[in-house]
Formats: structure tokens, sequence, C-alpha cells
């Protein structure tokens, strides 16, 4: 028995060993990996304006990656980079990430703006982005513990019409004002989500 | 980790050791002796170089398998990355403290096990490493080297050059030097850059420093100029885009001379001659000599038959000269990849990947790979390049209909200058914890 095992872990690492031709499709992880660089070891980010996307919404991950291949939502690189993907990868690199530990790196937030937030956040948002923005409902991303400068780029894009909102969220946020925005944005950051770098 | 008498004899090093392992009544070890550092016990995976590709790749062997020894030889306790150092040389960054990382942290929480010593060569039949500290045996070998340079192509360069004409090619010293002495000439002084032919490190590396430099002269020293000389017969990497920089931001300071490749140096004049007959002469002279895989990897025979650089398989980037030794980064002959800190960043984890597999009898997987790079045009806009990467009949090729470069309306330059720091941020801290 023993034997007979040796001999097929020789058999198949030689024939690993002749040529690529042999190696399984990119799993998911090797797929995720590739974005390590710019979104940090399994999807945390130690850089204030790219998004955390450990332990982030599955659903809400496909639909921005698919989103910024259509070109449905401005992109700088993520448009031109997400063009190299099937839609199967993209699925395969969003639950990838939506199974990682959620990590956040501490951040400095204004404390007054978090309070002014944290009471608009739950009369605005909170219907979608729920529990304070810890979880989530349908395709709302979770916002607990995100990058303040990376909220900051969303909320003036959302303003400047750049990037377009949902019908449900255009409704919520016609009513806030770029201060308030800020604000929210504030609060979302303050928030602890998983472990703390 | 206990210190048993071989690490310790490591530790005191030299002559003192004779005398030690003496007194202790052991067998004399004298310093020449190839004495291991550490014995191996169970499956090795030795990295040599703790750069882009060398950190990565340690770090990932042993989150994908923590059954594995992992040890890492690196000659420096600090690394400092050649990624951003134009900032420095062009004062958009105070000191050298964002680009540098120590390896402490790799050490504690991924259990890599340091070793700082230079590598004298590698013995590919008997899988052991040599150092000028001892030996290190290895199941696996992953040599991320980076480059070094074929000065012995150029005319009158010697050992003294770099301190008169610095590469800036490798960050830290050089860096520093070529900022001083640009601080140090005067308004109305010449400056010049001299790029190698394709390939090199770092492609569109040159042109951004250009942008930096002239950037520089334009505030701080407005008569001054600015030339870079490139042995290529054009601009190699995000053309539209730096030739558009250069129109718009840096015209009457900057002239871009293609296709001329300098042959010799005259380090004491600060002259460049240019195919043994056109003199180009500076204040400040930046020549970034040509290129080929660093040097451990030339002593290896891992180069291949034009002897510079290391042809690899491209799912597993294993050497082609050599069994069971991996090489990645801008030593390695990637295909499509180019020679940046983030393709071997990714080609670093897709070797990791297959490295542990392999080891442990398991299929191997294809690569998919990733390269984002920014450079900077000014002291608030950058411009990128992107690629995703996959095999295609062994040869790694860019995905079709993706990829490309930033608009060159440059609408997006100020956002990505933003992206671009944390690019820095997000880089250095997978390579370091």
């Amino acid at each position: 028995m023993t034997r007979r095992w040796s001999v097929w872990a020789l058999a198949t690492g030689a024939l690993a060993m002749s040529a690529a031709a042999h190696a399984a499709p990119p799993t998911a992880a090797m797929l995720a990996n590739a974005c390590g660089g710019c979104h940090g070891t399994q999807g945390a980010s130690a850089g204030p304006s790219m998004p955390n996307l450990a332990g982030q919404s599955k659903k809400a991950l496909v639909e921005a990656m698919k989103a910024f291949k259509s070109g449905e939502r401005s992109s700088t690189v993520m448009g031109r980079l997400t063009k190299g993907y099937s839609d199967a990868d993209i699925v395969a690199m969003s639950e990838y990430f939506s199974k990682q530990k959620p990590t956040a790196y501490a951040q400095a937030v204004d404390a007054k703006k978090a309070d002014k937030g944290g009471m608009l956040q739950e009369k605005h948002c909170g219907r979608c982005h729920v529990d304070d923005g810890q979880d989530f409902k349908d395709d709302a991303p979770i916002m607990a513990g995100q990058w303040l400068g990376y909220l900051q780029i969303q909320m003036d894009e959302y303003i400047s019409g750049k990037r377009k909102m949902s019908e449900k969220m255009a409704e919520k946020v016609k009513h806030l004002s770029a201060d308030d925005m800020d604000a929210i944005a504030h609060f979302y950051a303050s928030e602890k989500m998983g472990e703390t770098k | 980790m206990t210190m048993d008498r071989r690490s310790f004899i490591k530790l005191v090093g030299g002559a003192s050791t004779v005398a030690l392992a003496g007194c202790a009544g052991g067998p004399a070890v004298s310093s020449g002796a190839a004495a291991e550092i550490m014995p191996k016990s169970g499956r090795r995976v030795v990295v040599i170089g703790g750069g882009y590709g060398g950190t990565i790749a340690a770090k990932y062997v042993r989150m994908l398998d923590a059954s594995i020894e992992v040890v890492l030889i690196e000659r420096n306790r600090q690394y400092i990355s050649c990624p951003f150092s134009n900032y420095y040389i062009g004062g958009l960054m105070k000191d050298l403290t964002p680009l540098t990382i120590g390896y402490d942290k790799l050490a504690a929480d991924h259990g890599v096990k340091m070793v700082y010593e230079e590598v004298t060569g590698i013995d590919a039949a008997a899988k052991v490493v040599a150092t000028k500290g001892g030996t290190l045996a290895y199941d696996r070998l992953i040599v991320s080297p980076g480059v070094d340079f074929r000065t012995e192509e150029i005319e009158g360069y010697t050992a003294e050059t770099p301190s008169l004409m610095p590469h800036a090619w490798k960050a830290g010293e050089q860096t520093i030097l070529l900022r001083q002495q640009l601080e140090a000439m005067p308004d109305g002084g010449k400056v010049v850059i001299s790029m190698p032919l394709t390939p090199y490190r770092c492609p569109p590396g040159p042109y951004e420093r250009a942008c930096l430099i002239a950037n520089y002269l334009k505030t701080q020293k407005p008569r001054s100029k600015l030339v870079l000389i490139d042995a290529n017969p054009d601009v190699v990497s995000k053309k539209p885009l730096f030739t558009k920089a250069w129109n718009n931001y840096y015209n009457g300071i900057f002239e871009y001379v293609p296709g001329k490749k300098v042959t010799k140096v005259d380090a004491q004049h600060k002259t460049l001659v240019v195919e043994g007959i056109e003199d180009h002469q500076g204040d400040v002279v930046n020549f970034i000599p040509p290129q080929r895989a660093g040097r451990i990897a030339v002593a290896a025979g891992l180069v291949g038959d034009d002897k510079n650089w290391c042809p690899v398989d491209a799912t597993t980037f294993e050497s082609t000269k050599h069994k069971d030794i991996h090489v990645i980064g801008d030593a390695a002959v990637a295909g499509a990849m180019p020679k940046s800190g983030y393709s071997a960043n990714s080609e670093a984890k897709v070797c990791a990947t297959n490295v542990v597999a392999l080891m442990n009898g398991k299929e191997i997987t294809e690569l998919s790979g990733i390269n984002v790079c920014y450079s900077a045009i000014s002291s608030s806009e950058s411009i990128s390049v992107a690629g995703v990467y996959r095999v295609e009949g062994g040869n790694i090729v860019g995905v079709p209909n993706s990829g490309g470069i930033s608009p060159v309306d440059f609408s997006q330059a100020k956002l990505e200058h933003v992206y671009a720091e944390s690019w820095l941020k997000n880089i250095l801290t997978e390579m370091s914890a």
C-alpha cells in the first residue's frame, strides 16, 4: 500500500513537472491573490483610498466589478482590469473576498462629524446599510470600518454625478448636504469591524 | 529558537570563531569553511532576496503551508523601495522613510526565518546555497535577485563612476546622492539622464524621473535644462501620456532625445559619449546602465542564451536551466509581464502557490497575474498602466481587450495620484506584515 502510494505520488509529481498543460485553471485564490498588491493581503487594505474587500458582501462585490467592467461605474484602473476576467471569475473572486476575515486598520476620524453622521445614517441609510453599516441588505455594501479616504471619494463622485446612485439611494440622498454626506463617511469609518490592525 | 553552536559561530564570525571553537573543545572551524547556518530537519524553501518578489514568495509559502520551513536570505536589514524613489529625487518626499521596510513582522507573524547574509553561490546539484556566513540546504529555492548592471559594456565605467554619475536605479544611497547633486546644482545648470535599451527594470521609471526632475527644475531652478537620452528609438512605456506631460508642463525645460545609445562615459568630466562620437555633458548626469538579472542568478547559471535574463516555466516559475530552482521578479523572463514591482508581487504569489503544490504532490494551478503601475507626472498628478495576464501555449500573455493606460485627457490624473499613494502603502505592507 505504502509503495503504491509513493509510485502514484511520483507519477503525478512527474506529470505536474513536465508541462504547464497539466495545470488546473486558476482557482479563486489564484485570481484574488493578484489583487492584493493594491487591496492588501486577502483584501485587508492598508491604503486610505483603497477599499477593504475582506468580509465584504459577495453580491456587492459582484455588482461593483460588473459595473466597472461594463463602464457603468466610473473608475481608473478597475475598468481596465475587470475586462480581463469572465463573469465566472468575478463571482469566484467576490466569493473569495467575502469569506475573508474582516480586518480594519486603525484610522483617524473627526469625532464630532462621526457623531452627527451616526444620527443621520440611521434615518437615511440604515434601511439598506443595516446595523449601523455593519451588515447589508440586498446589493448594499458593508460600510463599517471602511477607509475614510475611499468613502469620501465615493461621496464626492455621487454628489458630482460621476458615480450613479440607485433610485432608492438617490431618494434618500436628496435630503442630505455635502457636509451631511461627509459626516456619514466619518461615522462609517469610525465603526469597528472585525480585527483591528 | 535555541542557539546551537553553529549559529553561534555565525554570529561571532571571523577570526574569533576559531579561538572560541577551540576553547569549547570542539573541532576547530576555520572562517573559510562552509559551516551550515541552520541544519535542515523538515521540508524547506529558501528564498534569495527580500524585495518585491522574495518577501511575498516567503510569506505566501508560509500562509499556504505552515509545515514548510521558509528561510529568507537578504543582505540588508532594511529594504528601500525603488518604486516611488523618483518622488524623493524630485523633492516630493522629504526622506526615504515612506519607502523603507524591515523584516521583523514577516518573521514574527509568518514565521519566516531571516538570514542576513550575502549569497556567494548556489550548488544546484547538492541543493545548497552558500553565503559569506555559511551554507543553507533547500528542497526548493526561489531566487528573486533583481537586476545587476552590464557596466562592462560601457567604456570608461569604473567602480567610482556611480559616485560621480549616480544611476539611482537601486534605491538607497544612490537615490540620496542624485538628489544631493540636483540640490547642489546652481540655477541655469544642465541635467542629463541616460537610459538603456529594453528590457530593463521598470519601463516607465526613466520617463517618470524626467517628469519629476523637470518639475523640480521648473519650480526651484527655472533657468535650468533637462535632457533625457533614450537608447530606444521611441518612448517605450505610456508614450501618449508622457509625451503630453512633457509638452504641456515642461516645454522649454525638457528635451527628449531618442535613439542614442551611450557607449562610453567620462565620469570626471560628467560626459556621456553616444556611439563613440557624440558627447553629452551635464552638471548632473544620471547614467542608468544596461541591465541583466542579479549577479547571483548569473553566477548560478540561471540565465538563458542571452546571458542576461532567466528563462522560467510560465506556471511554476521553475528555471528551465536548473531543477528545483524558481526565479521571479525583474530577473525572470515572464512573457508579457513587465519588469515591475507589481509584477514581481503577482509572480511571487503564483510561484509560491505552485511550489507548495509541487512539494505536496498536488496539481499545479495556471497563472493569473496583474500589473498595476503608477507614474507621477507632476506634484499632484499621476498616470497608470494596468494589465491582466494568463498563460496561452506555455507563454504569459496579456488577456485580450483588457488593461491599458490612463485616458490621455488627464481627466483621472489627480485621482490616480491619490490612488498611487495607497498603492505604495498596500504593496509595502503586503511585503512587510
